[in-house]
């Protein structure tokens, strides 16, 4: 159904009332069911979002590097505030949360197009573009290094490989997993990962061995392999310069999953903000499966058939939980799973299903390659192997680091000129921010977890304004399906607020804490489970910033703001205020 | 299959296999509080208020089956106080005037209030701006009021399966509603069973009310809970 629905979307502007009347009767489904899925995912909408649909991306790191100005820009060119169209229907302004280009903002998508590094200057050339009727790939002026500037891809996204390790970045021979993969059995596969002792690299640290041991051992006639490129924690951009550089190798991890949990199906759930990879990664699939990479028989071994499907996203963080990327691949809304039954039981289409990360999979292959006690040599006790940050915020050379696990916060800080840093969020929004004394800790799983994303913020950066930024962002992102993340989201980010509009008392900051407990141990996945930790974990390290903001000696301040309430008033009543005079 | 040993709050239980840790409380005399799980529905776990903890793990007692030898804490202070706090942002989430609500004493947001003495709620008040459907011939649908616990999502459901009820949009704006269409051709049974099985004002049938008056519903006399134990 997201197929169907995002032809119509691209097609006519918007998914109105009589396009869901009629996509209802095709699916025999109820109207109720296809808006439910229309008003889900943020890049459907039911009202037109213009013939060029701008969707600048509201990141925290994006407003570090001046969202503010180039959102004014927008807005003065295109004659048109933010959340709506131009009077002709020409151009819509929207925000979307972060679009995985963190080391090149700030950056916006228009029409699947992709645009980065934004200037004033830039923003100006582009709306006169856009009112010439040019194409909005025809706006791009230079492209982008490596696999950016191929023919199917023709963008300005620069890779920003900064650092190359022996997993991820060394050269890989297009064929060669596979052909090695068909010369073992499923079971040495397997266990060669658990020798490896890799784990998953989308930020749960699963282990992937014993994970694909339990898909293989569930029972079905079919089971299926998935690989998940949703990445949406904001800050996290490192899966998309894989899928750049390295599709060869992601994909024929796939396929050695495939093998070794017996599926010979596979399927890519790709961010729809990576729309203009698409082309490029069917291309390198075609070429694939011309050269028995892929397809029947893959690598002459009889009965090695694995095929992969690339399966869009629509705008939706939660679509990266595992069961609710399932969900909507099955074309619904992106609502995570109760659990059990895990996706290993009961997964894509009621199927045993493996679901991993993109960069998994490149170990994966690696590993097959390199053996699991070679792997096993890098890295930590619990954490082996090498893994891919994607560092961005207050940095000389924001991008991509493929470090050995167990590498110190300073250590990186320094490779990527962050000398003068503050805090570092490690892990994005839902991991930990940590400040100075904490630079000499590592990380990895035995320390500090991080599915990838790594934001440096340095003295000019108000560390508050980023935790609003990351609150803001779960209250947008949660589902909406179980209380304590749908509305205590929300009352976290207004008791924030209280607090730093200078109306909060050290009453509200205890609260504050105590309700962020409740989030957390009372959400259903780790969406809720997580969100909390910007505050707790600024509370934790710069208490110091919430303390200057609280009324002192205080039990309690009244978050009313009469002056405030007065203004709007007479706004509404169109009065002046009396008050003005006194 | 053979029963399955497990203990609650230290009361060992007896439970079928495959049996959620919620029903398993019940026969056991032990109330869980539940307000999205319905007899006869599929468990949601969408209000979370039926939290246990098993070895440190907070988990939803409705969607989580029992297992041999399982140890659940529920009736703990920290954990009912996070059951009242559940409570409490419903109450915030939603426009909630009991005072003027049909529903008032039949409802199982109210006793749950009641039942955890909640006096004022904790969190400030959100004031969402919701509507109400009254469009549909049968029923009202009052999205003020509605704690999304899918009931009528998960039981409204037509002989060709397809939902009346549907959830829209996300986040902190995600909202019930009704599939037009269906609903013009729902009978007075299928109003009334949706009516019943909403926990809450939200699904209200129109031309009847007050059928039975204040002082005599299901709440008035005895707390949510007290046909279990405690
Ligand atoms: C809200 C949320 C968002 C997630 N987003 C992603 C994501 O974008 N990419 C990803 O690989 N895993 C993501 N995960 C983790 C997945 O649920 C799952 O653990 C992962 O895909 C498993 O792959 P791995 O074992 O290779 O890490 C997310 C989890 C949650 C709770
Ligand atoms: S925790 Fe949030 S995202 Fe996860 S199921 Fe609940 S509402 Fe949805
Ligand atoms: S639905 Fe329940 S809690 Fe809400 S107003 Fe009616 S009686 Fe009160
Ligand atoms: S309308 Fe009633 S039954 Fe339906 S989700 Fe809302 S509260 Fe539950």
């Amino acid at each position: 159904m997201l197929d169907v629905i995002r032809d119509v979307q691209s097609e006519t502007g918007s998914v109105s009332e009589e396009a869901i009347v009629q996509i209802a009767a095709a699916m025999n489904v109820s109207q109720v069911d296809v808006e439910g899925v229309v008003t889900f995912y943020h890049f459907f909408s039911k009202s037109p979002v213009g013939k060029y649909s701008v969707y600048l991306n509201n990141s925290a790191v994006s407003f570090m590097k001046g969202c503010a100005a180039i959102a004014k820009a927008f807005e003065q060119e295109a004659g048109c505030a933010f959340g709506k169209t131009t009077a002709d229907g020409n151009i819509g302004l929207f925000y979307t949360s972060c679009i995985g280009m963190n080391d090149q903002e700030p950056a916006a998508i228009i029409n699947d197009v992709v645009f980065t590094n934004l200037t004033v200057e830039k923003v100006k050339e582009i709306v006169a573009g856009m009112k010439a009727g040019k194409s909005a790939k025809d706006l791009v002026k230079q492209f982008g290094d490596g696999q950016n500037q191929s023919e199917l891809v023709k963008s300005m996204v620069n890779n920003n490989i900064h650092k190359k390790g022996l997993v991820l970045f060394a050269p890989f021979e297009a064929g060669s997993a596979v052909k090695k993969v068909a010369t073992m059995t499923p079971d040495a596969v397997v266990e060669e990962m658990k020798v490896s002792n890799v784990r998953g690299r989308g930020g749960a640290g699963f282990p992937t061995g014993m994970k694909w041991d339990f898909t293989r051992k569930s029972e079905g006639p079919k089971r299926y392999i998935v690989c998940n490129a949703d990445e949406g924690e904001p800050g996290t951009f490192k899966d998309r310069v894989i899928l750049t550089e390295m599709p060869q190798m992601l994909f024929e991890g796939m396929a050695v999953g495939g093998y070794a949990i017996g599926a010979d199906e596979g399927l890519l759930y790709l961010r729809a903000e990576y729309m203009y990879l698409k082309n490029y990664l069917e291309n390198v699939l075609e070429k694939m499966r011309k050269n028995n990479q892929l397809g029947k028989d893959i690598a002459g071994k009889k009965g090695f058939n694995f095929d992969i499907k690339i399966q869009m996203g629509a705008g939706a963080y939660v679509c990266g939980e595992e069961s609710a990327l399932i969900e909507s691949a099955e074309g619904k809304r992106g609502q995570p799973r109760n659990r059990p039954p895990f996706p290993a039981q009961v997964g894509f289409m009621g199927k045993p299903t493996s679901v991993n990360n993109v960069e998994t999979f490149c170990c994966a292959a690696r590993i097959v390659l390199e053996g699991g006690a070679w792997f096993a040599a890098m890295g930590t006790l619990q954490s082996k192997g090498t893994k891919l940050l994607s560092v961005s915020g207050d940095c000389k050379k924001p991008g991509i680091y493929e470090i050995e696990f167990g590498t110190t916060v300073k250590t990186l800080l320094e490779e990527c000129g962050a000398m003068d840093a503050v805090a570092v969020q490690i892990g994005g929004p839902s991991g930990t921010c940590i400040g100075k004394k904490d630079f000499g800790r590592r990380i990895c799983y035995d320390d500090l977890a991080t599915g990838g994303s790594i934001i440096v913020m340095g003295p000019k950066t108000d560390i508050l304004q980023v935790v609003h930024n990351f609150m803001e962002f779960f209250v947008e992102e949660s589902c909406g399906w179980c209380v304590p993340c749908r509305a205590g989201n929300k009352i976290l980010t207004e008791r924030l607020e209280k607090i730093m509009h200078g109306k909060g008392s050290a009453t509200d900051l205890t609260e504050l804490e105590s309700w962020c407990a409740i989030v957390k141990s009372m959400s259903r996945c780790g969406l809720g489970q997580t969100s909390p930790n910007p505050i707790l974990t600024t509370i934790q390290n710069f208490r110091e910033l919430y303390e200057a903001k609280i009324q002192k000696g205080k039990d309690y301040v009244s978050e009313f703001d009469f002056a405030a309430a007065v203004k709007e008033s007479c706004a509404v009543a169109n009065r002046k205020p009396l008050s003005e005079g006194h | 299959m053979a029963d399955i040993t497990l203990t609650i709050d230290g009361k060992t239980c007896k439970a079928k296999p495959g049996q959620s840790i919620v029903d398993a409380a019940k026969e056991n005399g032990i109330y869980i509080p539940v307000l999205c799980n319905y007899e006869g529905l599929k468990p949601a776990g969408t209000c979370r208020i039926c939290t246990v903890r098993v070895g440190g793990r907070f988990m939803a007692a409705c969607t989580t089956p029992v297992g041999e030898g399982m140890i659940v804490e529920s009736g703990t202070p920290d954990i009912e106080d996070m059951r009242k706090a559940i409570v409490e942002m419903l109450f915030v989430e939603g426009n909630h005037m009991c005072p003027c609500c049909e529903k008032s004493g039949n409802c199982e947001l109210q006793a749950l209030g009641y039942r955890y003495q909640m006096l004022v709620p904790r969190f400030p008040y959100l004031w969402p701006a919701s509507q109400v459907d009254a469009s549909t011939p049968k029923i009202f649908l009052d999205k003020n009021r509605c704690v999304q616990c899918l009931r009528c999502v998960r039981g409204a459901v037509t002989p060709d399966g397809k939902h009346v009820f549907g959830l829209l949009n996300r986040g902190d704006r995600t909202a019930i509603a009704i599939d037009h269409a269906l609903a013009s051709k729902m009978t007075d049974e299928m109003a009334q069973k949706a009516m019943d099985s909403c926990p809450v004002g939200a699904i209200l049938r129109k031309e009847v009310g007050y059928v039975v008056p204040i002082g005599m519903r299901k709440f008035d006399s005895k707390p949510i809970g007290s046909d279990i134990g405690q």
